[in-house]
């Protein structure tokens, strides 16, 4: 017992692993989930509305969204692929369903035309149509409560309005004492017992339409291949990394800087070795998620070689990275398993990233696993074209070659004394 | 030219200086290999040996000093075809069978396919390994892994090769079949360069012997001409007694820490031993056993370097 409690304290990262790393975990893990429950601030969904009725009553009912704080609305854009200075117009249905199936934005509700005429009238609601991503299974229902709740809140006014119209017409318009009592009242938020009131049910006809297809498992399919295969892909790339640390306690890396390889050429031999297994790592999770899950691998081949080409490079890039920066291959496992777990939980290997918190999505793409599951999730989910695959290979390649250049200069300490 | 091969300088280390903090581990260091020789360096732990032998490997990047291969100076990091290196580690990959590592270090020393075949051919009968070719070589004795480290090294026919220790925790028939070994390098022209702390290896393999201590050449030559620059050609009388002795008598003196062996210095055996056999009787002492021992670099050894522990 003594030698063993003496073996612990003495190698600290084992006494890192012990006490810190469950400590550490816990916090990510309460950082990254806790903030989705009920009792922290709950995010704002980002919401396309399309208004394609333009008519008082549909402004009224944008209004009353508006009020959500749980919505934010976004009602104009700029074009796709457009530069940033260029001016936001405002949205049409087609700009918001890319809005939606890039997954700049939740959901899209379209005011369909004759919305603002179907509030007024209690034998058709009013239509409107929904553009949900399915992968998203939170944004569309609430949405749809969102929708009645609005429609509740603005339709008193539109009716009331439109009553007042009426005897305006026909009694004579009101004084302006009258009509500044009557503005008052409209301009009053109408309390939430109004979307208690049994006309407020079903107000608005919702159609849901899903903008990116495959099913509603499909793309859980992809993420859950992607996630899980990124993770594990980064461990037996950490592991494979270890092999220079093999070889330094064996004494072949010494052997083999005697021989005419330098430590360059011995780095990328190794790079590209473990590169070609995590290319295959990749290549049978998804065969098998294609063969027993149904993940439509096949059509997406290009783009999921492309992005597994970039993340295994950048992958294996890491692993000899932090195998030159460890002392030992103890100390490689246990300082892998805590940077890779971190990044895996940050980066949305183990919850999807778009149902995080915009800070930590924007803390997600710190990580390499926030690119990579990018890149699997526009080839799976938004089944994007392959040019839109840029960003994401561009950064993955970009961390290959600062990875493996900072392994390059660490591998300095191995050579000439 | 009378058809005498002239004496080439293979290897030369001059003026060799390396400081690895504040701790000075060679200071001034020249040594000089020539075609057909077999160099030993032995010297206490932390004398420099390793030190030097990684800065000739172009390991070290030297403070001072140069190494020259072949009267070439050689700057660490650049290729050196015709140097072999057999490092003190077994540096071998475990799980690789004996023929996959000589075929991966040939291969990394650029040999091409045919060549390389027929060298793995060669090293597994010059080993003795060519029977357990395609056994990985975790399954192999101590002795077996030590062969291979050596015949890792020189593949590619170098024409120096520097040896780490490569007898180190081998038992007394390995070490044979390395000696073995070594003379028929010896023989097809190799010249070797040699650490080790086996004095008996060092004296009886080498043609000259270097002895390092604390970074510097403390003596090099043949060992009779050690002998001779250090404790003398004379032989070492030792009397073991009945009783221990604390002071001198007469010309013997104690020679270990109880007392009972007693020592003397003597250039003729036969004309100085009576004496020694009287003097001893008539301090009342009971001569058990005689023993005269030839000069031997482990004498040489402890007289340059001392007994004083390295650690």
């Amino acid at each position: 017992m003594r030698i063993g409690w003496l073996n612990l304290v003495r190698d600290r990262v084992a006494l890192a692993m012990t006490f810190v790393l469950p400590v550490a975990f816990f916090s990510i893990f309460q950082v990254v989930f806790g903030s989705q429950g009920g009792r922290g601030e709950v995010r704002p969904l980002r919401v396309a509305l399309v208004d394609q009725d333009g008519s008082e009553a549909s402004q009224a009912f944008a209004a009353a969204l508006q009020q959500e704080k749980a919505l934010r609305l976004v009602t104009t854009a700029r074009a796709r692929r457009a530069s940033a200075k260029a001016p936001s117009a405002t949205l049409d249905r087609a700009r918001a369903q890319e809005l939606v199936r890039d997954g700049e934005l939740s959901v899209a509700v379209v005011l369909l035309t004759g919305f603002g005429e179907g509030l007024a009238r209690f034998d058709a609601p009013a239509r409107a149509e929904l553009l949900v991503d399915p992968s998203n299974p939170i944004a569309g229902p609430l949405m749809q409560g969102m929708l009645q709740k609005a429609a509740a809140t603005a339709q008193p006014d539109g009716l009331a309005r439109r009553g007042l119209e009426q005897f305006e017409k026909y009694a004579g318009a009101l004084t302006p004492g009258q009509r500044q009592v009557v503005d008052a009242w409209l301009a009053q938020p109408k309390s939430d017992s109004a979307s208690q009131s049994p006309i407020a049910e079903g107000l608005v006809s919702v159609a849901v339409t899903e903008v990116v297809g495959g099913g509603p498992n499909a793309p859980l399919i992809a993420f859950f291949a992607a996630g899980t295969g990124v993770m594990f892909l980064l461990f037996s790339c950490a592991a494979a990394g270890g092999s220079l640390l093999e070889e330094v306690e064996s004494g072949t890396l010494e052997r083999l800087l005697t021989s005419p390889l330098g430590m360059g050429r011995l780095l990328v031999g190794k790079w590209l070795l473990v590169t070609l297994l995590g290319v295959m790592q990749m290549t049978v999770m998804f065969v098998w998620g294609a063969l027993v899950f149904g993940l439509e691998l096949v059509p997406h081949l290009a783009g999921f070689a492309l992005v597994t080409l970039a993340t295994a490079g950048a992958a294996s890039a890491f692993g000899l990275v932090l195998a030159s920066a460890c002392r030992s291959r103890g100390q490689l496992s246990g300082i892998s398993t805590i940077v890779i777990l971190m990044m895996s939980a940050v980066g949305g290997s183990m919850f999807p990233r778009f149902l995080m918190s915009e800070s930590m999505q924007r803390l997600g793409l710190l990580t390499f696993n926030g690119w990579a599951l990018d890149g699997y999730l526009k080839v799976f989910w938004r089944k994007a074209p392959l040019v839109e695959l840029w960003p994401q290979l561009l950064v993955l390649s970009l961390l290959a070659a600062a990875f493996l250049a900072a392994a390059r200069l660490l591998a300095r300490r191995w050579e000439t004394a | 030219m009378g058809g005498q091969v002239p004496i080439v300088s293979l290897l030369a280390v001059r003026d060799a200086r390396k400081s690895f903090g504040a701790l000075v581990a060679l200071e001034g260091v020249s040594i000089e290999l020539r075609e057909g020789e077999l160099i030993g360096l032995v010297g206490p732990n932390g004398a420099g040996k390793t030190t030097l032998v990684r800065a000739i490997a172009g390991r070290v990047r030297l403070d001072a000093g140069a190494v020259e291969l072949l009267n070439r100076p050689v700057e660490p990091g650049s290729p050196r075809p015709e140097l072999g290196v057999v490092p003190q580690e077994i540096a071998l990959y475990a799980s690789l069978t004996a023929r996959e590592n000589l075929e991966a270090f040939g291969r990394l020393h650029g040999l091409a396919a045919r060549a390389l075949a027929a060298r793995v051919d060669w090293a597994l009968e010059w080993t003795g390994l060519a029977a357990r070719d395609r056994e990985p070589v975790r399954r192999f004795s101590g002795g077996m892994r030590r062969r291979l480290n050596i015949a890792c090294g020189v593949l590619h026919e170098p024409r120096v090769l520097l040896l780490d220790e490569p007898t180190v925790g081998v038992d007394p028939q390995s070490r044979e079949r390395i000696y073995e070994m070594l003379a028929a390098l010896r023989r097809a022209g190799t010249s070797l360069l040699l650490t080790t702390h086996q004095l008996d290896e060092a004296e009886s393999l080498c043609d000259r012997i270097v002895v390092i201590d604390h970074g510097r050449v403390i003596a090099s030559g043949r060992l009779a001409e050690l002998i001779a620059g250090t404790i003398g050609e004379g032989r070492r009388v030792l009397l073991s007694v009945d009783r221990p002795v604390a002071e001198p008598i007469d010309g013997l003196e104690p020679e270990d820490g109880s007392g009972t062996t007693l020592g003397a210095h003597v250039k003729d055996v036969a004309s100085e031993l009576p004496a020694l056999l009287r003097h001893a009787a008539a301090a009342g002492l009971e001569v058990r056993d005689v023993a005269v021992r030839s000069p031997s670099l482990h004498a040489v050894f402890i007289h340059l370097t001392g007994r004083e522990l390295r650690e």
